[in-house]
């Protein structure tokens, strides 16, 4: 059992090191400006995120994400809740929902600088309107699928609507939610790196920019590695939070539910 | 028969569902709710939107945004599909791959904008290696966990019936992990579509999202602004709607996509 998992995971990282031991190789003999060595990459790492920009850097990228896919993730619960609950209203919206998830949310960057300036709100508010519509459409989705039967039990036993809602279709439309909410931190992590690109004067996104103009190409990578461990990072913790909320859900249907609608 | 007036009355109501939320618009900016500076009222918007058809300037810029897309999403999966083939072909492979993909999946694409613009500079080259680099995680994962689920019993069977192994690879494991494959499809698509008007936008490469921009820039604009974003959530649309069309013809055959209206 134990040597299977060692050779597991012998196995899961010979690939990685032997990319990054090839690479490191090729730049090392090819001298190429634009692909420095791993250890010059590493070492502005450590210098420059170990931990100098973490506070001026980091936490205000981070916090700018968490900020706006917090409240992407409330306003589309509580928006797709509702409209789950009225069939009519959900129909007759659902193609106008359809446009706005469509819609490459970049293409709103002029809209949240002419709203908002240059300021954090700007970058917030993108965040938002890019990650509430996966939420809000899944959250539609999965409180429109409660089982009927459940329902029309609820109402006979005269269980009070808030308590349906709390115990009933908040719980059964959970794993939908969960999926839509996991798109969306996809979305979130990319609005927050490209609004750092456009009128920032802080973030990860913003010194990896900066140092693409001043040509200091190390910085430049170290600040994508980072970037890309952000992305690793935000996903990792999203799975396990998933697979606890969910574990109920999981026992019964030994998944994940997929967001229908990526 | 009762499907038709069930189709038509859904149509009427999305129909008034666009209406409705157009009027509210007009209403909210005509009262002054919401700032006209911010948001233009859409019976200004759309005469814009209009003219822009009307003196044939939309087709140039959507053109240079559909190419960006079409290249690289082709890109992603003329590499992705054989890749994903092989890794999912085999079980030594796939757990040899499994943790380096879930760690690389997770990288937004857009972290690699300043690196790209470095190497390709800031035009359709640039755009196509984004919009791929994007797609190709996607298209890849799907494919492996295609080829990976196909039903063991059913290629033993080919085999045992004298398939070589490309008659097996054609008649039975592209065609199930087809599924899988249009999902990977879809969700690329709409990353591209993304990383497609972020490029234009942050960078400036020709298409739709210059001109969202250079409207913006030209300040009372914002009309016309408008109607380009309009432009760009209509080509999401469109695509995602294309997309499904496809899916839905090339696999009616497959269990998932047979009965039920949607």
């Amino acid at each position: 059992m134990i040597r299977a998992r060692l050779a597991d995971a012998a196995l899961a990282l010979a690939l990685p090191v032997l990319l990054l031991a090839a690479y490191d190789g090729w730049a090392r003999t090819a001298g190429n400006f634009f692909f420095p060595p791993l250890s010059e990459i590493g070492a502005t790492f450590a210098a420059e995120w170990l931990f100098t920009r973490v506070p001026t850097d980091l936490l205000p990228s981070v916090g700018r994400m968490l900020a706006g896919y917090a409240l992407a993730v409330a306003i589309g619960v509580a928006l797709g809740t509702l409209l789950g609950l009225s069939r009519t209203l959900s129909r007759a919206l659902d193609p106008v929902l359809q446009f706005l998830r469509a819609l490459p949310p970049p293409a709103l960057i002029p809209v949240s600088l002419l709203v908002f300036g240059a300021g954090d709100g700007a970058k917030v508010f993108l965040i938002v309107l890019g990650a509430v519509w996966p939420v809000l459409l899944n959250t539609v989705d999965g409180v429109r699928g409660v089982d009927a039967t459940a329902l029309d039990m609820a109402r006979s036993y005269r269980v009070p609507a808030h308590a349906r809602l709390t115990r009933l279709i908040l719980p059964a439309a959970l794993p939908r939610i969960l999926a839509g909410a996991r798109t969306a931190l996809a979305i979130a992590i990319i609005l927050m790196v490209v609004s750092e690109l456009v009128g920032a004067d802080n973030g990860v996104g913003y010194t990896v920019q900066l140092a693409q103009r001043g040509f200091d190409i190390p910085e430049m990578w170290a600040g994508t590695v980072l970037l890309g461990l952000l992305g690793f990072g935000c996903n990792a913790i999203f799975v396990a939070v998933e697979r606890r909320v969910l574990h109920w859900h999981l026992a019964v249907t030994g998944r994940a539910t997929h967001a229908r609608r990526p | 028969m009762q499907l038709i007036p069930a189709i038509s009355r859904g149509r009427g109501l999305g129909l008034a569902g666009v209406v409705g939320v157009t009027a509210l618009l007009e209403v909210v900016v005509r009262t002054g709710l919401l700032p006209q500076a911010w948001f233009p009222p859409p019976s200004r918007i759309l005469p814009a939107f209009g003219e822009i058809v009307a003196a044939g300037e939309l087709f140039g810029p959507l053109g240079q945004t559909l190419q960006g897309w079409v290249l690289g999403i082709l890109a992603a999966a003329a590499v992705g599909v054989p890749l994903g083939v092989l890794i999912g072909s085999w079980p030594l492979t796939h757990r040899l791959t499994r943790f380096t993909l879930e760690f690389l999946r997770p990288i937004p694409p857009v972290a690699l904008i300043p690196a790209a613009v470095l190497i390709f500079g800031s035009d359709l080259e640039m755009k196509v290696f984004l919009i791929a680099f994007g797609a190709f995680w996607p298209v890849l994962l799907q494919t492996v966990y295609g080829v990976h689920d196909v039903d063991p019993t059913a290629r033993d069977a080919a085999r045992c019936y004298g398939l070589g192994p490309r008659a097996v690879l054609v008649r039975i494991t592209l065609p199930s992990a087809l599924p899988h494959l249009a999902t990977g499809l879809r969700i690329a698509s709409a990353i591209g579509l993304i990383l497609a008007v972020t490029s234009e936008i942050v960078v400036g490469a020709p298409g739709l999202g210059v001109r969202i921009t250079d409207a913006q820039s030209a300040g009372g604009a914002e009309d016309v602004m408008y109607a380009w974003i309009l432009a760009a959530g209509l080509l999401g649309w469109a695509l995602n709607g294309a997309l499904h069309a496809a899916e839905r013809r090339v696999l009616h055959w497959h269990p998932s996509y047979r009965g039920g209206v949607r």
